[in-house]
């Protein structure tokens, strides 16, 4: 069943990644980044089925850095959404100057 | 039995995952997301981890989705979907490229409950007889406060910051 | 105080000193540099004095303070300058009379440390005192301190009065460091200091662009003779692996051949050192020029010491010139070229310094005349009377200028002060001045008793005796007499020019004309003595037993030749093993006392008849007078257009050279190849800044495909 699980992981970690390249609304693109840590979580407790605890404590780890970023995250978005009135990433090009 | 649930599970979790993508309204989207978190929570059941998979139902899909619900609401982004997804040719090379990722992903998985590194470590034998020993909440604590303690206590201050942090970048100007 | 007593004392070195013990050695250079450095940082502090005056709103030239008294900027190198070059004029003169009593045979070498070991080349900071360098010294402290009392007066008027004498310590520093020094380096060293010297003390009144540029072009042409004097030490450095003279000279008659081609090479180049520095022919332009500086500079650079560095550096590698007769004949042929040609120019220049400046010229080709046919002394013998003499010319020319300069200021009158056809019976005002010249004119043009006849005449007999060795020298000696022939009348016409005739200043400024003050004329006095009597000391004894030596009555000798002896001795020993004796009698017959009296009944009919002429001619003042317009009259005024000249070959094609490789080379290659970089990142820039579009999703994409590269780099 380990691999299954591990494919399970390749294939919703894939999906995810696919969102975070075709979507535009910042929210959602987060959403998809949150999918991406739950794809790499479910390979770590996969993998503790066979390779001891550890895995699980990593996952703990990772849902606190998660929660975090989830939280933060969604801060810097109310703010750009202040100034622009939008959340559409085609519309925010700070990073090039 | 335990495979069933297992594929019924991932074809949820693959499904709404796809869901999540594809979905043009953000709550569908959010939606989506909360049907793969529980899934995958029924997931962790299987593979005996059944402290996270409370985590998992409790803390992401109950607080953290709530959380991204909530700023959906208030940014009132409900029907601001018109030129969400994008078409042509990005499109085209964002499917060629992850899926060209999940074809390697796939093929290097293969074969990974056969392979030699795994023998060094107890199985799912052992890890059934430490569970039967000290239980779910003992065997997840005890690594906890002990070898990774300092790291427990970053994320604590960790989630202080973040804290801290969301509430100084959102907070309106006074 | 342990390091002050070392560098004054040095460390020995080297073998027999023949007992003696030189006096404090090191303090004869240290006093000039100390003095130097006193004025130097009193030059400073009155520079930015004078800032914050103008600053201020005040007049930044001005000197006094407000109550009327100098600044203690302007009261102290009255004493330092002059005084350290006392005190150093002391310890030479009882080191010089210490070194009379001992037969010294080698020269006494103090080392200090060692300046350039590097590999196989060892030079060590070492002075070394000899006969030669004893006489040098004795000149270049006397006569030094005699021009810096002279100094003190002549320049107390002027706002870089500091500076001034910063500078002339500077220079009596580097000069001795030049004769001291007991190697080449050391030597260069001092060479190239007194050039430095030379150059802030000609531009000393850099505000005018033209003196500026004739520093400037002393510095330019020295840098010629300068690329000769490296060469030869590079060549003399391959050959003998040290650059210490004693190891060189005593080495030289084995490892090099007569006449070869290294010891000519070496003894050509040391020759374009000394023709760059001495001023001869063809470097000889920037001397006239070198006239822009306050004149006591004239007198102890420009006369006196600096150009006779060249002299000394024949004198000192007599034993390599010796080696190469064709060096050492190139060596009298220019002398004797430069003794004439600057002769002529001297007929017809009206700059009363300029007159002298080529006097100096032709002088200092007699001096290359002596050294060329190997008689070193009486090169050496000229050098000092000549210093002594000339000197006082520059001094007392010095002293006129000044008188000239406040007549003509009082009424604001925009005359040269230095033209003689504004001056003119200048005697009734200065009458000290008048006399003092008259007898400096007296020695130059080589008339009994004075200096110069004793030395220039013995440097004409040498090279007419030379005739033995080869025609070329009876041509020299030709040569020489029509230069010494010219020397007499340019003096006598600069003379009467200046002092004799009517006054052509002008009524109100006449009123203002006067003596020098006693801090001038003083040293005019005693270089006027030395002028008359500094010849005694060399000469012949056939000459000393005739009417010439008050037939053995006058206090006479040849010491100068004996004491010189140990420094000419390989010289001599070479020069007698391959040529032969000195002819006793000139090419034409007659012996030393012959030639004595016709020389000098020569330059007195000169003398006299130039007078005549001057005296009944009347002269104009130069407004009116102008430039001769015709005939050789105006090539001589226009110094046979060899500036042109120059200009013409040497000048104008650097310049276009420099032009082309400013406009073609710099601009287009040099610049074109750092402007075709700076495209070449600009266009690579601009093309990677293509994919910094700012969009969150380019950056996911491109991730996303750098890590699809880095998985495939896992697999394949």
């Amino acid at each position: 069943m380990l691999v299954e699980a591990l494919i399970l992981s390749a294939i919703l970690f894939v999906v995810g990644m696919l969102g975070v390249l075709v979507r535009r609304n910042a929210i959602i693109i987060f959403l998809c980044v949150e999918l991406m840590l739950n794809a790499v979580n479910l390979s770590f407790v996969a993998l503790s089925r066979f390779m001891g605890i550890e895995g699980q404590i990593y996952v703990f780890f990772v849902m606190t850095v998660a929660a975090a970023e989830a939280a933060v995250g969604l801060a810097i978005i109310i703010a750009i959404f202040r100034h622009y009135e939008t959340v559409n990433v085609n519309n925010f090009n700070l990073l090039k100057w | 039995m335990i495979e069933i649930l297992f594929y019924i599970f991932a074809a949820v979790a693959v499904g709404s995952a796809f869901g999540v993508v594809l979905q043009k309204n953000p709550v569908g989207s959010l939606l989506f997301m909360v049907a793969t978190l529980a899934s995958l929570a029924g997931i962790f059941v299987l593979f005996e981890a059944h402290f996270l998979a409370a985590i998992q139902i409790i803390v992401y899909a109950g607080a953290i989705m709530v959380l991204f619900l909530f700023v959906i609401m208030l940014l009132n982004l409900g029907h601001d979907y018109r030129r969400d997804i994008q078409v042509g040719v990005g499109m085209v090379l964002a499917f060629a490229t992850t899926g060209l990722i999940a074809g390697i992903l796939v093929r290097q998985f293969g074969g990974a409950e056969t392979s030699p590194m795994l023998a060094a470590f107890p199985g799912p034998e052992g890890m059934d007889a430490l569970l039967a020993e000290q239980g779910i909440i003992g065997a997840i604590a005890r690594p906890l406060f002990t070898d990774y303690v300092i790291v427990f206590e970053l994320t604590g201050i960790l989630l202080l910051v973040a804290l801290v942090g969301a509430i100084a970048i959102a907070k309106r100007r006074v | 105080m342990i390091s002050l007593g070392f560098i004054a004392e040095g460390v020995a070195q080297g073998g027999a000193s023949g007992g003696y013990d030189p006096l404090l050695p090191g303090l004869i250079l240290l006093l000039p540099l100390l003095g130097f450095a006193a004025n130097g940082v009193l030059a400073l502090m009155a520079g930015s004095r004078a800032a914050d005056r103008i600053r201020g709103g005040g007049d930044g030239a001005a000197i006094a303070g407000p109550d009327g008294k100098k600044p203690f900027t302007h009261t102290l190198p009255t004493w330092i300058g002059p005084g350290v070059l006392l005190g150093a004029f002391i310890l030479v003169a009882i080191n010089f009379f210490r070194m009379l009593g001992v037969e010294l045979t080698e020269p006494v070498i103090r080392s200090y440390w060692s300046w350039m070991p590097t590999g196989t080349l060892s030079v060590d900071a070492a002075i070394q005192l000899d006969q030669l360098s004893m006489i040098m010294m004795m000149v270049i402290t006397g006569v030094g301190f005699l021009i810096h009392m002279f100094s003190v007066g002549y320049m107390k008027e002027d706002p870089g009065y500091p500076r001034y004498f910063a500078y002339l310590n500077l220079f009596v520093f580097f000069m001795l460091v030049l004769v001291m020094g007991a190697n080449f380096p050391v030597m260069f060293v001092g060479w190239e200091g007194v050039g430095l010297c030379s150059y802030l003390l000609i531009g000393f009144w850099f505000q005018d662009r033209e003196k500026a540029d004739a520093g400037k072009k002393a510095f330019i042409v020295n840098r010629v003779g300068d690329f000769g004097l490296l060469m030869a030490m590079f060549i003399l450095f391959a050959t003998f692996g040290t650059l210490d003279y004693g190891a060189i000279f005593q080495q030289a008659p084995e490892l090099f051949v007569y006449g070869g081609a290294a010891v000519t090479a070496v003894t050509l180049f040391l020759l374009l050192g000394a023709v760059g520095k001495s001023a001869q022919i063809p470097l000889y332009v920037w001397l006239p020029d070198a006239m822009a500086g306050p004149t006591p500079v004239s007198a102890l650079i420009h006369a006196a010491t600096m150009v006779t560095a060249g002299v000394y550096l024949v004198a000192r590698s007599s034993v390599l010139f010796a080696m190469a007769p064709a060096s050492a004949a190139a060596v009298a042929t220019i002398g004797a070229l430069t003794a004439l040609f600057a002769a002529t120019i001297a007929l017809k220049q009206y700059d009363i310094k300029k007159v002298l400046a080529y006097s100096t010229v032709s002088q200092l080709g007699f001096m290359f005349m002596g050294v060329g046919v190997g008689a070193y002394a009486a090169g050496v013998f000229h050098l000092m009377t000549h210093a002594f003499f000339k000197a006082l010319l520059f001094l007392g020319a010095g002293a006129v200028i000044h008188s000239m300069h406040h007549a003509l200021h009082s009424t604001h009158k925009d005359w040269d002060a230095q033209d003689m056809r504004n001056m003119g019976g200048l005697k009734r005002f200065m009458p000290a001045t008048w006399i003092t010249m008259w007898i400096a004119t007296l020695a130059i043009a080589g008339i009994w008793p004075f200096a110069g006849f004793f030395s220039k005449d013995e440097i004409i007999w040498y090279v007419g005796t030379a005739g033995a060795f080869s025609g070329l020298y009876v041509v020299l000696w030709g040569m020489a007499l029509a230069a010494a022939v010219l020397t007499a009348f340019y003096m006598t016409r600069m003379m009467v020019m200046t002092f004799h005739g009517p006054n052509r200043t002008g009524e109100d400024e006449a009123k203002h004309l006067h003596e020098a003050p006693l801090n001038m004329t003083i040293p005019l006095g005693v270089l006027a003595v030395l002028s008359v009597f500094g010849g005694w000391i060399n000469v012949p004894g056939s000459v000393r037993e005739s009417f010439f030596g008050g037939f053995g009555l006058l206090p006479m000798s040849a010491w100068l030749d004996s004491w010189l002896a140990p420094v000419t001795a390989g010289a001599d020993a070479i020069r007698m093993a391959e040529l032969g004796a000195y002819a006793d009698v000139s090419p034409v017959g007659g012996g030393h006392v012959v030639w004595g009296a016709i020389a000098t009944t020569m330059a007195l009919v000169v003398v006299i008849l130039t007078a005549r002429h001057f005296l009944a001619r009347e002269v104009q003042p130069a407004h009116i007078d102008g430039e001769p317009e015709s005939g050789i009259g105006k090539v001589l005024y226009n110094k046979w257009y060899v500036d042109e000249f120059y200009d013409r070959i040497i000048v104008r094609p650097i310049l276009a050279t420099s032009r082309f490789c400013w406009r073609v080379i710099d601009r287009v290659v040099i610049d074109g190849t750092v402007n075709a970089v700076g495209a070449v990142s600009k266009g690579v820039g601009w093309f990677g800044s293509l994919f910094q579009t700012g969009q969150i999703n380019t950056y996911a994409f491109i991730i996303a495909l750098s890590a699809l590269v880095v998985l495939g780099a896992f697999i394949f």
